[in-house]
């Protein structure tokens, strides 16, 4: 069979051709710069497939083993590279098993653009086989979606959806396109989306609120700054470090923030949050002007909102209007885009260090490490420790391998101790905690970004929901580095359980298969490390291994994450032990 | 106060689109506040769309919601109003039957006390309609209930603003860009 190819790229924008729905979709696919796209055939997406095929010379399709993983994939495609990811589905399950990916994209403002197929319209509300309400499904997770029913809105529609996923503040799209309109024939002519007109992506910076902002920033004692993923979405990671070093702000970060600046610049003080870092929880509601960028005010960051920097000035800056006294009421608010408002802040600013202050950040530091750290990764016990294996992924790794955590306490120790140099290299999955997340998010991370480490630390537990895309990892060659850190418990819940459910560990033990021995069945090289002797060797056999590889690690079975912040208490409340 | 519970009118231009409802319903349901009506109809402008919302929260929810519907992709502008700023009514309709407009004088004083009109007569039956205040249109059904209603039928509330809009000039800024 012969591969048909765009000769020159510019044919697609500038002739009109006479081709199927179909073929409209996978060429509108090439003429928005997509190279790879995860998905799953079936029935009602089938004539796409069958133009992916003769397309595949520009088109690389990934076959995952579930719908599922083809969003995270397209997730993790999206969040190391900045591009829109996509993921095609079939209608009915194939649609609804993309739906867990959808909402995870949603609500950490992930671009997608999902494409899924549709009985025929005239069997549409017939409950055709397979059929699917999955507009009706995915509304609530999604920034925009739409059905198309005729093969001439094709071309729009995707153009459309691409726009809509990238502006803005990004989210997940979906496109449902029924069979009729895809084996239907149109004029194709592609034009890429300028603009919606009930749509306004990026508000305009009002300069009175930069001059406010840089006021109480120039006249602040203690002031301190948390920024989350809005910094990276916005490719404003230069704007912040110009910022936090021309006013010497201690600046933290959230869990989606991590490696817009790197882990080990001086005036990073660590993590908020949940299992953040002790300082700069405790220290939130010691600052007289706390700044917010591109931050969400997330429960698990604020804990209980009635005693959250009640004695700051909050700003906030966000590209989201709906974010402003959503969760925190604020003194200044800055809508617009990072890049362009920390640009102007910066403008505004004083030089200025505030080194008494930092050094209080330092001082609870050493707290932090005395108590909490020093035994996370140079344990003296006997059992492995978590923290331990980041840090000799740490030291292999030289801090330049993108991370893909999956969630739990794995996930809170990679966050805590991955060292970070370069941005977008902290894939997790963080509003929606969504177990599985890590292995196809790794797939989607490393297809994106060949030239870079990806190291998926993942748990016993969600290494098993999603465990079937070994399986892609295999058929891809995606040179992904796979660690398990398997403690034979759903270690986070069991956490819960000892400490506010009086040790009754419901349905969290977890007895396991011989994990290396899938691997092997997969192909892939893999390893299981139970002493701490083994473990400096097998993170280095790990690393420098050019295919994928799987390591497993037995940890301490009852280890806990701290600190700690109680659901629900204060972030001044933070607990150490 | 911000935190009282009001009666608050939201309106929402939007685009004419499927699912749109939808998308605007969840966003109420999520939050567990209950609409008291809705209606939806063609605006002032072609092919914009208006929604008047009713509901009762506080104003601090108010804004919130304004917010959300309004990063909705096809909302073109939301708002929301007090009673006082807006000018509403809402409609309604009686089937009844037609022997009691013979045989009881008294509905015919109702009707015109009431400024309500009948739309059409036949044997059978008449059908009165009225628009009004809700406390008007209450106080006609149960004077209309004593003698028997064979079907009763009120609209959502419909509002205009005392105050501009101004979307038809968000619309051509758009449209000069």
């Amino acid at each position: 069979m012969k591969t048909q190819t765009i000769i020159d790229k510019k044919e697609v924008a500038e002739k009109t051709i006479r081709i199927t729905g179909s073929e409209a979709v996978v060429r509108s696919l090439i003429a928005e710069g997509v190279d790879i796209l995860y998905g799953y055939p079936g029935g009602a997406i089938m004539p796409v497939y069958d133009e992916l095929f003769k397309f595949q010379g520009e088109i690389h399709h990934v076959l995952t083993r579930h719908e599922q993983g083809a969003a995270h994939a397209a997730q993790g495609y999206a969040r190391i590279s900045g591009k829109v990811g996509v993921a095609m589905a079939t209608s009915g399950p194939g649609a609804t098993n993309l739906i867990t990916g959808i909402a995870d994209a949603q609500i950490d403002s992930t671009p997608l653009v999902c494409i899924t197929g549709q009985v025929f319209s005239h069997l549409l509300g017939s409950d055709a086989f397979q059929e699917t309400d999955i507009v009706g499904i995915s509304t609530p997770v999604t920034k925009w979606n739409c059905q198309v029913t005729k093969a001439e809105d094709i071309p729009g529609a995707l153009a459309k959806a691409f726009y809509i996923a990238k502006s803005g503040r990004p989210g997940p799209v979906l496109v449902d396109i029924t069979k009729d309109a895809q084996v239907s024939e149109l004029d194709f002519k592609y034009e890429k989306c300028k603009g919606v007109r009930s749509y306004n992506p990026i508000p305009k910076t009002d300069p009175n609120s930069i001059i406010a902002a840089a006021e109480l920033i120039n006249n602040a004692k203690k002031p301190m700054i948390v920024w989350g993923q809005g910094v990276i979405l916005g490719q404003a990671e230069d704007e912040l470090k110009a910022v936090i070093e021309k006013a010497g702000i201690p600046a933290a970060w959230t869990i989606l923030g991590a490696s817009a600046l790197p882990t080990s610049h001086p005036l990073n003080i660590g993590m908020v949050g949940m299992h953040g870092n002790y300082a700069p929880n405790k220290l939130t509601n010691e600052c007289d002007v706390l700044i917010a960028i591109g931050m969400r005010f997330d429960d698990r960051v604020t804990g209980s909102l009635d005693t959250y920097a009640k004695q700051a000035k909050i700003i906030h800056f966000d590209i989201d209007p709906a974010e402003i006294d959503k969760n925190v009421k604020t003194d200044v608010a800055v809508l617009g885009n990072s890049k362009e408002s920390l640009a102007l802040l910066f403008e505004a600013l004083n030089k200025n260090t505030h080194d008494s202050w930092l050094q209080e950040f330092k001082d609870l530091y050493a707290i932090e490490f005395e108590k909490v750290i020093k035994g996370d990764i140079h344990p003296e016990k006997e059992g492995l420790t978590m923290g331990e294996v980041l840090k000799q992924i740490n030291i292999e790794s030289k801090g330049n391998a993108a991370i893909v955590s999956d969630v739990g306490q794995h996930q809170m120790i990679a966050c805590r101790y991955a060292d970070f140099n370069v941005t977008k290299s902290n894939i997790t999955s963080g509003g929606l905690g969504t177990m599985g997340f890590a292995l196809p998010a790794a797939i989607g991370a490393k297809m994106a970004a060949p030239d870079r480490e990806v190291v998926a630390i993942i748990g016993d537990g969600g290494y098993q929901m999603n465990i079937q895309e070994l399986g892609t990892i295999f058929q891809q060659k995606a040179a992904v580095k796979i660690v398990v850190l398997n403690n034979e418990f759903l270690g986070m819940v069991r956490q819960w359980q000892q400490l506010f459910f009086d040790k009754r560990y419901a349905s969290t033990e977890m007895t396991n298969p011989n994990f290396v021995a899938i691997a092997e069945g997969y192909y892939i090289k893999a390893k299981k490390v139970t002493k701490r002797e083994e473990l400096a060797e097998a993170v280095k056999e790990m690393m420098a291994s050019k295919e994928s590889y799987f390591l497993e690690v037995m940890v301490e079975k009852e280890d806990n994450v701290f600190p700690m912040i109680p659901s629900g208490a204060s972030v001044s409340d933070i607990r150490l032990s | 106060m911000n935190g009282d519970i009001k009666t608050f009118t939201i309106s929402i231009y939007t685009e004419n689109n499927i699912g749109l409802l939808n998308r605007i319903s969840a966003i109420f349901q999520r939050r567990h506040i209950n609409i008291e009506s809705l209606t939806t109809s063609q605006s002032e402008i072609d092919g914009v769309n208006r929604f008047v919302i009713v509901v009762n929260i506080t104003e601090e929810q108010a804004i919130k919601i304004v917010r959300q519907i309004e990063k909705q992709v096809e909302t073109i502008r939301a708002y929301y109003h007090t009673e006082d700023e807006t000018i509403f009514t809402e409609s309604c309709m009686f089937k009844i039957k037609s022997d009691l407009l013979f045989n009881e004088p008294q509905i015919q004083n109702i009707i015109k006390e009431s400024y309500a009109r009948i739309v059409t007569v036949n044997r059978e039956f008449f059908v009165l309609e009225k628009s009004g205040r809700r406390n008007e249109i209450e106080s006609l059904r149960r004077d209309l209930n004593v003698f028997g209603i064979m079907q009763f039928v009120r609209s959502g509330r419909i509002a205009v603003t005392k105050d501009e809009m101004k979307v038809t000039e968000m619309l051509q800024a758009f449209n000069n860009q």
